[in-house]
């Protein structure tokens, strides 16, 4: 990370914990708005975030590792997470993955060359009775089918 | 299916937004309980604790500070009613939550959303600024004085375990979302060690039906042990899918027909963590003394092959075991390798029976309810269908 890159960010966390407070309670506020913008949450922000909120830097790390939605390595400008779990699995969900993998080149837990997705597979949506599901970034896309998946795809930027 | 169309008994009778707030505060504390307990209202997330217990527990405990807790982590498999109630019915979770604030004296409430669900949060932060335009949030609510409430919505980050109370709660204080041991309960030494309620959405948007209607008139519905009735979300081999909401009682065969379920072998009751009942229960009832639910119900044809249903749920406890204890942990782990060796046809039923022998441990010595549950769909599949299963063959019916 540049310096200037690295001032930029403790900029944002102060700003975050000027909203959320200093409180270990804000603590998981503050990364899933660091993970919203930047896709993951960097070495150097966890040691920022440690350093503002008075607790070590592991205590940052193993709050991360714990939750699927954050995470410490970059990814794709744009997640895509398909429902696998049971509903979601009967609806033709193995239909969409093999579509989307085909047309992005990548298998599931993979992010394209271009850095534009991440694939993901995603435990229950909540969408149960429109399966089966997609969520891409948070935007949730009920009943796909392999070409609707497609075209949906396509319109991300 | 649109709000308009939805019909209910209960909770999808007509309900005016702030009405349950204005009744209570013409009320005393005391009456409110009153009529909780007098409707005999159970916990709706599953585990089915009484709410009017809950509460007086909370009530009674001596602290400046307080917290309720909405829990709107549903990550069960099968369960999307919180999902429609937020969406549709806002009034009827916000309005019971400031209901409870007012009955137990805490200042400050917290809808803690799934992170799956991040898409209704904007609509829920408008809803919550519309409110305290109309002072139904804020200080001094509606006049009375003295009674002082707010709701903050804060986002879980894709752990289904976060649904735990006590797991929740460890979420809120920005740790690592992994159960508490218990005593002390989080009605005494719940968020930051304050006396804290968490209440299933479901059950704080009965309760503001039940101030507006009475406690004898939840009544009604349902069972003697199970009143009013109950939100089932439906999904899988069926014409229409969906939420539906039907007293407590209902057999579980009309609600079959009632979704137009033609050709089932087999329906789960409660999502991953309940149980799965072959044809020949179907007329069991669908009631906290026989089959107790969260709501989740999910419908196979003949057509499905149970080993891998199982063999899903199984992935997903994987997944989802926080790690915290042996028997989860490593318990699932075990059970998912035994499903994938009947699924080669590489078992020995001593070891199999010496798998349902460990789920039966799970389910004792595991500290929360996930690996306290998760042994369950293990154990009632193999047992219900163990024909289709062990014929050889990876459980394909013959195919």
């Amino acid at each position: 990370m540049l310096v200037l890159e690295k001032n930029a960010m403790t900029a944002e966390i102060e700003k975050l914990v000027e909203k959320f407070s200093n409180n270990r309670s804000a603590l998981l506020p503050i990364l899933q708005e660091i993970q919203k913008k930047h896709k993951h949450i960097p070495d150097y922000a966890q040691q920022e975030i440690a350093r503002l909120l008075d607790i070590h830097p592991v205590e940052v790390y193993s709050v991360i590792s714990f939750y699927s939605f954050l995470n410490t390595q970059p990814k794709g400008r744009n997640i895509v997470r398909l429902c696998q779990t049971i509903t979601c699995d009967m609806a033709g969900k193995q239909a969409v993955a093999k579509a989307i993998e085909r047309e992005l080149g990548i298998k599931f837990g993979e992010t394209t060359k271009d850095n534009k997705f991440t694939l993901e597979y995603v435990n229950c949506l909540g969408m149960c009775d429109q399966g089966p599901a997609l969520l891409i970034n948070e935007r949730v896309y009920p009943k796909v089918n392999p070409e609707k998946a497609v075209q949906i795809l396509g319109e991300v930027k | 299916m649109e709000k308009k169309n939805r019909k209910g008994a209960v909770l999808f009778s007509d309900y005016k937004k702030g009405e349950g707030i204005k009744k209570a505060i013409t009320l005393s504390r005391e009456d409110i309980l009153f009529e909780i307990r007098e409707s005999k209202l159970k916990g709706r997330g599953g585990a089915g604790f009484p709410t009017a217990t809950k509460w007086t527990l909370v009530s009674a405990a001596s602290s400046e500070e307080k917290y309720v807790i909405c829990n709107a982590d549903e990550g069960e498999p099968g369960t999307f009613k919180d999902r429609v109630l937020l969406l549709e019915y806002p009034e009827l979770v916000f309005d019971g939550m400031v209901i409870a604030g007012y009955v137990l004296g805490a200042r400050t409430g917290i809808l803690y959303l799934r992170g799956e669900y991040d898409y209704m949060k904007k609509s829920l932060e408008d809803y919550l600024e519309t409110m305290r335009k109309e002072n139904l949030l804020g200080k001094n609510i509606l006049g009375k004085k003295g009674f002082d409430f707010d709701v903050v919505i804060r986002m879980g980050s894709g752990a289904y375990v976060c649904g735990e109370e006590t797991a929740l709660i460890e979420s809120l204080e920005g740790n690592r979302g992994e159960a508490r041991n218990r005593p002390p309960f989080p009605v005494t030494t719940g968020f930051l060690g304050k006396p804290t309620t968490v209440n299933n959405v479901e059950t704080l948007a009965s309760v503001a039906h039940i101030v507006i209607k009475g406690g004898a008139w939840f009544r009604k519905y349902g069972t003697d042990k199970s009143t009013g009735s109950k939100l089932f979300s439906v999904s899988g081999d069926c014409e229409n899918p969906g939420v539906y909401e039907l007293p407590w009682g209902t057999i579980i065969s009309e609600l079959l027909k009632l979704v137009g379920a033609n050709n089932t072998k087999a329906v789960q009751i409660g999502g991953a963590s309940g149980v799965c009942i072959p044809k020949s229960q179907f007329e069991r009832t669908l009631a906290y003394e026989d089959m107790a639910t969260g709501g989740s119900i999910i419908i196979f044809n003949e057509s499905r092959n149970m080993l891998q249903v199982l063999k899903n749920f199984m992935e997903f406890f994987v997944e989802e075991s926080c790690g915290q204890c042996t028997p989860c942990r490593i318990g699932n782990v075990k059970l998912l390798e035994g499903i994938e060796m009947i699924e080669k046809s590489e078992f020995t039923f001593s070891y199999i029976n010496q798998l349902k022998e460990l789920g039966r441990s799970m389910q004792v010595t595991s500290k929360c309810g996930l690996g306290q549950s998760s042994p369950n769909s293990f154990i009632s599949i193999l047992e219900n269908f163990k024909e289709e299963i062990f014929n050889g063959n990876g459980g394909n019916n013959g195919k």
